[in-house]
């Protein structure tokens, strides 16, 4: 699949934004107490833009972004809708919580079950959106039992990361924030390379023989066309197993990097901002890949013997 | 509405014969002129006289090559794809907008292109391929069955069919209701064993295509075989030269 880049940012900016608000939910859950205004706020502040920002990303690669709003409408059927309704319903508990979390609002009593919500809310819109790959059976790679949970881990891991990047800023020691982040980071890398397991071992039945019906003997001897296709465009891309292997290996090191850095990050916070950036870098080339690396079963018909 | 109607009251689609498709690509020129001007208009190419054109095309002729390993042979398949017009299309429950859905009356699969936000999710969950983007519009597009000429009354009896069934020259595509038993796009399935695309896939292809053929015997070399010999001196004289000149000293 071509690895659009508006949905690659989509993906990690609002996964980490939604990772970040979840465990500054769940902080507010468990203490039930205010913290420091101005972190509050600016923590807050960082996660709801990073969310908008990567929502209006995947808002303008639309063909006609001015109808997004019809795109609530088909909860019923659609993932992709479910996405977008489950994204709006975030938004008021988290800017409810930001004002009381901040102690902007004094109402010490709501931030628990606030806090619970926003975190409830932001994982379910993670949920959603990696329901929307998930059960896309035409893409073998995707339709994995691993495919949500990774997107679930990597929001986390990347939440946590920037949690800590923001705690050093302000200079709050990062106290148990730390072997947490350590631990999301490690459990992203080991799900991911049990998923990259999975799809390397996964057989690759599907033919162009059994598609076309053709039988055994069948290749492809003229494209419907002299210059590609959309369908060609959009779903023939597939990266070079050797560079796959490579940006793997990247992706690991960089977790693993991020994860003994979190662990480091509490006797000294200099590595907390190192953290974040090399979290969000696995991210970024983790969800590269995770479009790269999706051969889709419409190849069988354009050439591509078995998907 | 994305929720699929659990019965429609027919299962219009098409028969498509890979055998009498000589993939001449008039159904496809057919497909984009009409469709360039009807429900799909204006459905324009990009850099259509430059060096690079493209754009949606609602049928694509494939070719394929078929080898026949036991002869050393093979044949040319002229393969025309399009929507197949599914019974449980993924295409119409990913869509969140609801711009893509099938009729319940007659199970055309359609994009409302008034509706369509242009997030190109349908065309990611079709393993057909059917669904091609317009970049000049922002829509998606798709085969509609030519549901502007199929109950169009304004044109002649026997127009009112998909464009690319009219244009055929070899009568390789045929329309009609495959959901009656008794339809002759149904009898001709069923005499000549037409199969689904991708069946294992789940979708339910309500088109059908007909394989190939079995092709007539021929001689496995291009001439034809010497008649028996009568024992005559005349006659071995020419076996022997026809032995000598094939190289073959002996042969009969």
């Amino acid at each position: 699949m071509n690895p659009a880049y508006s949905v690659i940012f989509f993906t990690t900016a609002s996964g980490a934004g939604y990772g970040l608000l979840a465990l500054l939910g769940l902080i507010g859950a468990l203490t039930g107490s205010p913290l420091p205004m101005l972190f509050a706020f600016v923590a807050i502040v960082i996660a709801l833009v990073l969310i908008t920002a990567g929502l209006l990303s995947s808002t303008f690669h639309l063909g006609h972004p001015e109808r997004a709003w019809r795109a609530l409408s088909q909860w019923r059927t659609s993932w992709l809708s479910r996405e977008g309704v489950a994204a709006i319903l975030t938004y008021p508990p988290a800017l409810l919580f930001g004002l009381v979390v901040s102690g902007l609002y004094d109402m010490p009593q709501a931030i628990a079950p606030l806090g619970l919500i926003t975190a409830l809310m932001a994982m379910i819109t993670v949920f959603t959106t990696g329901k929307i790959y998930a059960t896309l059976t035409t893409i073998r790679a995707w339709n994995q039992p691993l495919t949500v949970p990774v997107y679930l881990i990597f929001a986390l891991a990347t939440g946590a990361s920037l949690a800590l990047a923001l705690l050093a800023l302000f200079d709050y020691r990062v106290g148990v924030l730390s072997p947490f982040a350590m631990i999301a980071l490690l459990l992203a890398a080991l799900m991911k390379a049990i998923y990259w397991r999975g799809i390397d071992r996964a057989p690759r039945d599907r033919t162009m023989a059994a598609a076309t019906g053709l039988g055994d003997g069948v290749r492809q001897w003229e494209t419907p066309h002299t210059t590609k296709n959309f369908v060609q465009r959009e779903m023939g891309f597939v990266v070079a197993r050797r560079h796959a292997e490579k940006l793997r290996r990247i992706v690991l090191a960089l977790l693993i990097i991020a994860a003994l850095a979190a662990l480091g990050a509490d006797a000294m916070p200099i590595f907390a901002p190192l953290v974040a950036l090399t979290s969000l870098l696995a991210a970024w080339a983790e969800r590269w890949l995770f479009f790269a690396e999706g051969e889709h079963v419409v190849t069988l018909f354009y050439g591509n013997p078995r998907a | 509405m994305t929720m699929l109607p659990a019965t429609t009251e027919k299962k219009l689609g098409l028969v498509i014969d890979l055998d009498t498709c000589v993939g001449c690509q008039a159904c496809a020129t057919s497909c984009k002129e009409w469709n360039a001007q009807g429900y799909s208009a204006p459905l324009e190419d990009e850099d259509p006289r430059g060096k690079d054109p493209h754009g949606p095309w609602l049928n694509r002729i494939h070719g394929y090559e078929v080898l026949d390993k036991t002869r050393d042979d093979s044949r040319i398949v002229h393969f025309p794809r399009s929507c197949l017009h599914c019974e449980t299309p993924a295409c119409v429950t990913v869509c969140p907008t609801g711009a893509s859905y099938k009729r319940s009356e007659d199970g055309i699969v359609l994009v409302n292109p008034d509706t369509c936000i242009g997030c190109k999710l349908c065309s990611w969950a079709c393993p057909y391929g059917a669904r091609e983007y317009d970049v000049k519009e922002g829509v998606m597009r798709k085969c509609t069955l030519c549901v502007d000429r199929i109950y169009n009354e304004n044109l002649v009896e026997e127009d009112r069919v998909p464009a690319c069934v009219r244009a055929c020259p070899t009568s390789a595509r045929h329309y009609g209701d495959l959901g009656d038993p008794n339809s002759a796009v149904s009898l001709l399935v069923k005499e000549r064993g037409g199969f689904d695309l991708l069946p294992e896939m789940g979708y339910k292809p309500t088109n059908k295509y007909l394989p190939p053929r079995k092709r007539r015997d021929q001689p496995e070399e291009g001439r034809e075989a010497l008649p028996k010999s009568d024992g005559s001196l005349m006659d071995r004289l020419f076996a022997l030269a026809e032995s000598l000149l094939s190289g073959q000293a002996g042969a009969r």
